[in-house]
């Protein structure tokens, strides 16, 4: 029953071959057998899943019948719960109880889900390989010594090694996609504004959004219809109609046109992931996709632009953990001065302490124009490129990432760690909703396919990747160590 | 754009944060190195693009000024590291 997609789930759920109770205690007897290799959750709520899977079932007795009644599912630890600790990764917040539920974590339990537990993650979303996380990296379960990816790293380990049936994500810069390419599992950033981000930790404000880690676009649009919506606490949330995302999964792609950036297959891919990328084109081919070839002109630019970009909003994002409200505070400061600055020294760890000065750098006097106004620019002509390309075609196709999953502790040096978004960064400048699924497998490890719609057209992306799974069985390939029911 | 020791100091107390002597010469050196990779914007011209501040170019949504909701002082402060009768406590800022 673990292997089971959401879809699935509901359907045996529904059916009374397995009650929300049994699945549930299933994943937590899983976790307590993995987690300690994989250190994909930070928390574990064992107790209240057990009573939310409890009232699901009574639920479902009584003739509710709702998708996520009772489907255990992991919260990223970026996403406060109300009377559970909420740490993003970081010793800031180690100790931080939310007072309230994110909207996202509200409308989850609105739908009935159960709320297995807190996944980990790089500090403060703040990385590509969830190294940075104060609580330690969480492992890949397709090969421990490697990399799951970041930041949502530990929501992806969950679902490839289930120990969760679904988690949620953030994607900031490829925080979703990047790791779901290196779990070999299927992972979707909606449009900027689709998801409100109340109650979700911020990082870059004008990037952050939320989305669903799962194993298959159909549960992706399962949790997408569930988790997107205006919310008037969130001001950027866009007040736009929820499509049933469900509703367009099936339809043909015959004559869809698909565009290939030729950046996306430049210098710095590896071979085997190419050769993966070009072969899942072929499938597409075969369900009668034209493929063309498009130009990105300033995707190059796009990483550069981001640094600027998100270290600044997140400078001005952290400067509320002063020790003061909640959170860490040093031991016996001096003075207020002297409190501030040794509790953000010691509560914040080496990446996002630099990033937080390239931030400040960037921000202050006379850099303005330089740095923050430039970036803004190079964010129209990043947008611009998007637009062109989207009158010509209706999905834009490459890899997810340059390569599959490195070693841990392999990459030392920042600016090698962010070109590790070099594909995934651009679409996050631009808004776009984009996809990650596995399309096959380089030297044993998963490869993911980016899959990326113009704005809003989130139920395109699902449809272009539910119709690749209905042809391939990639996204049923399984991690051998971990994949087994026990 | 390279920074020196003393940028390095500046920017940190503007953050509000605590670089060390023993710190300050490799968080310069990585700072510089992200500095290059954020100069490769000053290739383009970008003299009559507008700047793009919102993804979608939304504007700021307004609401009406009413009270949604009520704040529990008793629950917030229960999570500051130090608070009493209603107030949060920090080191004395004033002899």
């Amino acid at each position: 029953m673990i292997e089971k997609t959401v879809a699935e789930i509901a359907v045996a759920l529904n059916a009374g071959d397995i009650s929300s109770v049994e699945l549930t205690q299933t994943y937590l007897d899983r976790i307590t057998q993995f987690n300690g290799e994989l250190n994909a959750y930070i928390t574990v709520c064992a107790d209240s899943a057990l009573r939310q899977a409890k009232t699901a079932d009574e639920k479902r007795a009584k003739g509710s019948n709702s998708p996520l009644l009772g489907v255990p599912l992991a919260h990223k630890d970026i996403f406060c719960t109300n009377g559970v600790t909420t740490t993003c990764g970081s010793r800031m917040l180690h100790n931080f109880v939310a007072p309230y539920d994110a909207t996202v974590v509200e409308k989850f339990n609105d739908a009935g889900a159960v709320m297995l537990g807190k996944t980990n993650m790089d500090e403060f979303a703040m990385g590509s390989s969830n190294e940075t996380s104060f609580f330690g990296p969480v492992k890949n379960p397709w090969d421990t010594k490697r990399v799951p990816g970041g930041s949502s790293g530990g929501s992806a380990v969950a679902v490839a090694a289930d120990l969760c049936a679904m988690a949620t994500g953030t994607d900031t810069g490829g925080s979703i996609r990047q790791p779901a390419a290196f779990c070999g599992i299927t992972g979707f950033k909606p449009s900027y504004g689709r998801v409100s981000r109340w109650g979700m930790i911020a990082f870059a404000s004008s990037l952050d959004q939320a989305g669903p880690l799962c194993k298959t676009a159909e549960d992706a649009a399962l949790m997408t219809n569930v988790m997107a919506g205006l919310d008037k606490k969130d001001s950027t949330s866009i007040d736009k109609p929820v499509e049933d995302y469900t509703a367009s999964l099936s339809n043909s792609l015959d004559g869809l046109k698909i565009g290939v950036p030729k950046q996306h297959f430049a210098e710095g891919l590896t071979a085997g992931v190419e050769q993966t990328i070009r072969e899942a084109l072929k499938e597409y081919e075969n369900l009668g996709a034209t493929i063309t070839e498009i130009d990105l002109p300033n995707n190059h630019l796009s990483v550069s632009a981001y640094y600027v970009v998100a270290p600044a909003e997140a400078s001005a994002n952290l400067s509320r953990y002063d020790g003061v409200r909640y959170g860490y505070r040093c031991e016996d400061p001096a003075d207020l001065e002297d409190m501030y600055k040794r509790t953000r020294s010691e509560g914040f760890g080496e990446e996002v302490k630099r990033r937080i000065m390239v931030g400040t750098y960037a921000l202050s006097a006379g850099f303005y124009d330089a740095y923050y106004r430039k970036a803004q620019k190079i964010r129209r002509l990043i947008k611009n490129d998007f637009i062109d390309a989207f009158d010509e075609v209706d999905v834009i196709i490459g890899p997810t990432s340059p390569h599959t999953a490195f070693e841990i502790g392999t990459k030392t040096d920042p600016v090698t760690m962010y070109l590790e978004d070099i594909y995934t960064i651009a679409v996050n400048l631009a808004g776009l909703p984009g996809i990650s699924i596995p399309a096959g497998m380089a030297d044993g490890l998963p490869v993911g396919m980016h899959i990326v719609g113009s704005d809003f057209a989130e139920a395109k992306v699902l449809n272009v990747a539910h119709q690749f799974q209905q042809q391939t069985d990639w996204h049923q390939h399984k991690p051998t160590a971990f994949g087994k029911e026990n | 754009m390279a920074l020196d020791k003393s940028e390095v100091e500046k920017i940190a107390h503007l953050a509000r944060l605590h670089i060390s002597r023993t710190e300050a010469e490799g968080v310069m050196s990585r700072i510089t190195d992200i500095l290059a990779l954020i100069d490769q914007m000053q290739t383009v011209n970008t003299d009559d693009i507008e700047p793009l501040a919102h993804p979608l170019d939304a504007l700021q949504r307004l609401r009406a000024d009413e009270v949604t909701e009520v704040i529990h002082y008793d629950d917030l402060q229960s999570l500051a590291p130090e608070a009493r009768d209603g107030l949060y406590l920090v080191p004395k800022v004033i002899e």
